[in-house]
């Protein structure tokens, strides 16, 4: 009887166990097969000539993603420069100014922006953004900026929540020294809370790039795609996550191959500023 | 010139006081814009009756269906691995470079974009396993998708579990899965509901991942090898190729409305939780 329930234990641990290195084991199928399809064509084509060439013709053999890797950075950069104070200043009103009834209220309703699905950011990116681009600022209105406002805004729950996790760990007792000295409400959050959560801080921005660089349904319909290095913010540009979706329905031979080529060099961008805002978080944790 | 100190407090309050108000202002003039215009467009007959000549006519009843069949079955088979893996790093094993190497695996899965799932799954589930573009490599590419949300607040929550419960039920003798099944599974209930809920809001919202594995049929799935479309896809498609604003704007209504009437379930879930517990 009591070997019984012993081998029961065993069997569970066992199931257990097994469950728990099934994301390990989907994590590695996940890199192993976008590898194996994407490799391939950098042997062939040469790495220089993928990653640093500017023509993306497929069919003809040119296979040139550094306009993408550039238009990709673009968008993410624009996103930060509009969602990242805008993020950051709702955190610092969440954390500080706000009563807790209404933070009660404010908390959840930013989270559920989290919710609204990419593809609705971006319809509406184009019914009411880009044609207030084109009016007002001229060029075609599918562009940098209008990708940039779109992203910025999808990026706000991200910057928020984290950020906002970041502040109020930061212990009252610096508040009330602080306060203590004579210094303002101002002056406190400025010279004393800001600064003891920078690093949590700069983990809300760089996971808030890391969505707006996979983002892909949001920019395919208001950045225009166009193969090419926008030179204003009112160009139309194609970044790395659009080229993969516009063409991975038609794609075949080697064609497809460039588009998991692309999806290798997303990877690791990807990985590389998850691995540096984890960093960031456990650095926090630990200080 | 310098700034009177107690001027500058009140500007800066004023100003993170817009700021907030401007960023919830942008949650509820999306969900007014798609109410506005999308309601003169839904009634029954919208949701009942299915697309007809691509979804310029007709309604979305067999998007729904697709929908529903893809986030159920996804949900089940991602619920038991992920609460189970949360078992596993909760009740199991002491921290250790093990657990630490499956954490880092859940965490970087999270952080995967859904794009390079639907890359991932065109390739494997689609085209190397063969399945073609159907219901299943759907269901297997958004569960291996959702996975890390549900481990993540399964842990969350089987952790908020007050260790006397634990201690109680060891020294009446209960085995360890006894314990687990008995006192812990039944206490940490709503806090996994809420990751349930969270991933099914993010299921239903989803089309990167969707569309290059589920394909996009417009018929009714009628088995697990059969193409369909989801709510999601179908609103992409519309909006995207111009197929009629209406729909579109009708489409985005039912799946905004879907998705935040989840999201609301899943915070209201978890306050009670908290409360419970502070």
């Amino acid at each position: 009887m009591i070997k019984k329930a012993f081998t029961k234990e065993h069997f569970v641990r066992g199931v257990l166990t097994a469950f728990a290195l099934s994301s390990l084991l989907f994590l590695f199928l996940i890199f192993i097969f976008i590898l194996i399809e994407g490799v391939p064509l950098f042997h062939k084509i040469g790495l220089k000539n993928i990653i640093l060439g500017f023509k993306w013709a497929p069919t003809k053999g040119s296979f040139g993603i550094f306009p993408m890797i550039v238009s990709s950075f673009l968008v993410t950069f624009g996103a930060l420069v509009i969602g990242a104070p805008l993020g950051l200043s709702c955190a610092i009103y969440l954390s500080e100014y706000s009563g807790k009834r209404l933070k009660l209220f404010l908390k959840p309703a930013l989270e559920l922006l989290a919710g609204i699905p990419s593809v609705v950011y971006g319809f509406l990116g184009v019914i009411y953004i880009v044609p207030i681009v084109r009016n007002y600022f001229g060029g075609p209105g599918f562009s940098l900026l209008a990708t940039s406002i779109i992203l910025g805004v999808m990026i706000l729950p991200t910057v928020i929540s984290i950020s906002f996790d970041a502040l109020v760990s930061v212990p009252k007792t610096y508040r009330e020294g602080s306060f203590a000295m004579g210094a303002t409400k101002w002056q406190t959050i400025y010279k004393v809370i800001i600064p003891s959560a920078s690093s949590g801080i700069l983990a809300s921005f760089i996971l808030g790039m890391g969505r707006a660089i996979g983002e892909t349904m949001a920019v395919i319909m208001v950045a225009g795609n166009a193969l090419r290095i926008p030179t204003s913010i009112l160009d139309p540009l194609r970044t790395l996550t659009s080229n993969i979706a516009l063409e991975l329905a038609y794609a075949t031979g080697d064609h497809r191959l460039g588009l998991f080529s692309t999806g290798v060099v997303l990877l690791i961008i990807i990985m590389t500023l998850n691995y540096i805002a984890n960093f960031a978080i456990k650095r926090r944790v630990i200080k | 010139m310098r700034i009177n100190p107690r001027f500058a407090d009140k500007l800066v309050k004023i100003a993170l006081n817009g700021q907030a108000f401007f960023t919830v202002w942008i949650l509820v003039a999306i969900v007014a814009v798609i109410c506005v215009k999308g309601l003169p467009y839904v009634n029954l007959e919208f949701i009942f009756s299915s697309p007809v000549d691509m979804g310029r006519h007709g309604g979305i009843f067999s998007t729904i269906i697709g929908t529903v069949l893809l986030v159920i079955l996804s949900i089940f088979v991602a619920t038991p691995l992920g609460v189970g893996t949360a078992i596993f790093l909760t009740e199991y094993t002491k921290e250790s470079v093990f657990t630490k190497i499956i954490r880092f695996g859940v965490e970087s899965l999270a952080g995967i974009p859904s794009i390079l799932y639907g890359l991932f799954g065109f390739i494997f589930f689609v085209i190397k396993l063969r399945m073609g573009w159907s219901l299943l490599a759907g269901v297997f590419t958004i569960t291996i998708m959702i996975l890390p949300t549900i481990i993540r607040t399964s842990e969350e929550a089987i952790k908020a579990v007050p260790r006397n419960l634990r201690i109680v039920s060891y020294s009446l003798s209960a085995t360890k899965w006894e314990t687990v099944t008995k006192v812990v599974l039944p206490s940490a209930a709503p806090g996994i509901l809420t990751g349930i809920m969270l991933s099914i809001g993010r299921a239903v919202g989803e089309t990167a991942a969707v569309i290059f594995t589920m394909g996009s049929s417009l018929r009714l799935p009628t088995s697990l090898m059969e193409s369909g479309r989801t709510m999601a896809v179908h609103f992409y498609i519309l909006a995207r190729e111009g197929i009629s604003m209406q729909k579109a704007y009708a489409t985005a209504l039912v799946l905004v409305l879907s998705i935040l009437f989840i999201n609301i379930i899943a915070y209201y879930i978890m306050n009670r939780v908290v409360s419970k517990y502070s």
